[in-house]
């Protein structure tokens, strides 16, 4: 029977080496059909190029229930570019039927290829093919619905604690409800502020430069007043809130539930709607009608600067034209509407939370995602009760 | 001066948090290709010397010396490259929970060496191999359990082949079946790799069964008080804490006939 001898078809070219010029790894295979030997020479380094793969055909010639062994003299340096190899010339031995003999190889070589398996188990990979177009829409649809009704259940259970609060029976910690009334009111004045003022100043000077040509640059007043009072500084402000504090509600109850908090609170039979719920929605459902106030006036300054230094008007007169052109209405319109926004931007944020997955990346995914919801569901909102407005005449 | 075999040597290390002082004094040699336990109660500082040996954490006083260079002297390129020869293994595992087991895994080579993807992919498979994971190779890590999440913390750190791996509390939060083969994996790769381990853990009969020399810090005094092998402190060791320490796992532990 002649001996098989076979050399590595795909020799790989070691990169040259500062200090000496390593061996490249070589493997022959020796030996006749049943009892092979797999010679194996140079210096297997991953760093080297030394990553050589044996092809799972190599061993094929070779009878079945014979023993496969090792010569490893020549081996002169290797790392796991070498147990990778020998991985798979085990793996090849299995295929074929082969009993693997190590005893050939390095003793630590040995302890490291006796963890890895013969036939390495088919990936576990999670399904994650998509389901038939019908499917998702259905599947979409129906998160949809159980969505609006859990956090119709929320509102609700929130609103309940809110009556009870009242009454002080809500079970809530006083401290948890003044720290966040800090973090969403006061802390908040400046960001609100410069937002207001800046938008307040702009409108003044698009108005401005537009009324100049019809001689009516006195209507500015009434033009920054209105529509601060109206629309503009409640959504600004909403908005300046979905981002800052919509977005810290659903990280930290996200985080919270990554760190098992809300599994304890449950196990207490501590209800997440009193203890976390209802101090957030509360807190920025009182503040923001406040803040939105704020904005206004702040907005309303910002134009004033803005046109009493470009136009000839005394300050007495821009502010008297100003309150003799908005009527309280708006204010009372604005102020109602933000509250509304303050509720659904924090029942959102916190929905959204409490939804969230466990890890890091599912903190992240949760934030931005409470704040997109809070901005789209702000503009929505005011487009709804514009067009109410206009029903009703106010 | 070091001894050839000395690997990391801390000399007089102190460690504290502003003017809170944990550990003061520290000095111990790491051997080429032993098992060193940092031994100690909760909240006397094991995690916290760690820190300072893996660069988490400047120490206040004394030295690091990785082979003969101060560790902490270096700047912070230097410090890195240095890094690259240790594998950690954190007691949560942290894995990085936006990437598969797999790509957690392949980071480390795809950042910090030139090799071809597919090169990388092997690698992958073979360190997800040696501690039997290599079906998790495309779940996410919180599609796997506690369990296998340390031990594809495990192959991430052994993912640069580094010399040196550190371990903090490898069997924390694992049952003792998993645990015991934790210990023999972490034995196996020690042969098997030639690395040298440095673990911190409080678990005794983990550190009884795979530890050759150690270090016991105290938490009243902020000193090391005893050295040697777990094995050793056990059965020889007359220092009262060092003793209660080990006593009284001891006295619920069934490997209780080697004591006096």
């Amino acid at each position: 029977m002649s001996p098989h001898i076979m050399t590595d078809p795909t020799p790989h070219a070691a990169p040259p080496h500062p200090a000496q010029t390593p061996e490249k790894p070589v493997w022959t295979l020796e030996g006749d059909t049943s009892a092979p030997r797999l010679v194996l020479r140079g210096t297997w380094s991953v760093q080297d190029g030394g990553m050589t793969p044996f092809p799972t055909d190599g061993l094929a010639q070779a009878q079945s229930h014979g023993t496969l062994t090792f010569d490893s003299q020549g081996v002169s340096g290797w790392d796991s570019a070498f147990i990778a190899f020998l991985w798979d010339v085990k793996q090849a031995a299995s295929h074929a039927g082969l009993q693997f003999d190590p005893r050939g190889l390095p003793a630590s070589a040995q302890r490291l290829l006796a963890l890895l398996p013969d036939a390495p188990a088919p990936n576990k990979a999670a399904d994650r093919k998509k389901p038939p177009l019908l499917e998702r829409v259905g599947d979409k649809s129906l998160n949809v619905l159980n969505e609006t009704g859990t956090v119709t259940e929320l509102a609700l259970e929130t609103a309940q604690g809110a009556c009870k609060t009242l009454t002080g029976k809500s079970g809530m910690r006083l401290k948890d409800l003044a720290n966040d009334i800090w973090n969403a009111g006061p802390s908040a004045l400046l960001i609100v502020g410069v937002v207001n003022f800046l938008v307040g100043a702009i409108l003044a000077f698009v108005g401005l430069v537009e009324l100049r040509r019809f001689a009516a640059e006195i209507y500015v007043a009434n033009l920054v007043g209105i529509a601060c009072a109206r629309e503009i500084s409640a959504i600004m402000t909403a908005i300046v809130m979905a981002g800052r504090t919509g977005g810290a509600y659903a990280a930290r109850i996200s985080t919270m539930l990554g760190n098992e908090e809300i599994d304890a609170l449950q196990v207490f039979g501590i209800p997440v709607s009193s203890y976390i719920l209802l101090p957030s929605i509360l807190s920025l459902g009182l503040m923001m009608p406040l803040l939105y106030i704020y904005g206004t006036l702040i907005a309303i300054f910002g134009g004033f600067v803005v046109s009493v230094s470009m136009m000839d008007i005394s300050p007495l007169g821009y502010l008297n034209t100003t309150f003799e052109g908005v009527s309280l209405t708006e204010f009372v319109f604005g102020f109602v509407k933000s509250f509304f926004f303050a509720s659904f931007i924090a029942l959102a944020a916190c929905r959204v939370g409490l939804r969230a997955g466990r890890s890091a990346a599912d903190v992240g995914i949760a934030a931005t995602r409470a704040v997109v919801i809070g901005i789209v569901g702000v503009i929505a909102m005011d487009a709804i009760f514009a067009v109410m407005a206009t029903v009703l005449g106010i | 001066m070091n001894a050839p075999d000395t690997i990391i040597s801390v000399r007089d290390l102190g460690l504290s948090f502003g003017p809170k002082v944990i550990q003061q004094n520290v000095s111990f040699d790491l051997k080429r290709g032993s098992i060193f336990a940092v031994m100690g109660g909760s909240g006397c500082g094991k995690s916290t010397l760690l820190k300072s040996m893996i660069g988490l954490l400047r120490p206040t006083a004394g030295q690091i010396l990785v082979g003969q260079e101060d560790y902490w002297a270096q700047n912070d390129k230097r410090r890195t490259e240095i890094n690259h020869r240790f594998g950690v293994l954190f007691q949560s595992a942290a894995l990085w929970s936006s990437m598969t087991v797999g790509e957690n895994v392949a980071l480390p080579m795809e950042m910090f060496t030139p090799l071809p993807p597919d090169v990388i992919r092997r690698l992958v498979e073979l360190k997800l191999g040696f501690v039997g994971m290599e079906q998790a190779i495309d779940l996410m890590p919180s599609e796997i359990s506690g369990g296998m999440r340390k031990r594809a913390g495990l192959a991430r750190a052994i993912a640069l082949d580094p010399d040196i791996l550190f371990f903090d509390e490898p069997s924390a939060g694992l049952d003792p079946i998993t645990s015991a083969r934790l210990d023999d994996l972490i034995l196996t790769l020690r042969d098997g790799l030639g690395a040298t381990i440095v673990i911190v853990s409080h678990e005794l009969p983990s550190l009884f069964a795979i530890a050759d020399d150690g270090i016991f810090l105290d938490a009243k005094t902020h000193k090391p008080i005893a050295r040697g092998a777990p094995r050793d402190l056990r059965d020889h060791c007359t220092i009262p804490e060092v003793m209660a320490f080990m006593n009284r796992q001891a006295e619920i532990s069934p490997t209780d006939e080697t004591k006096g």
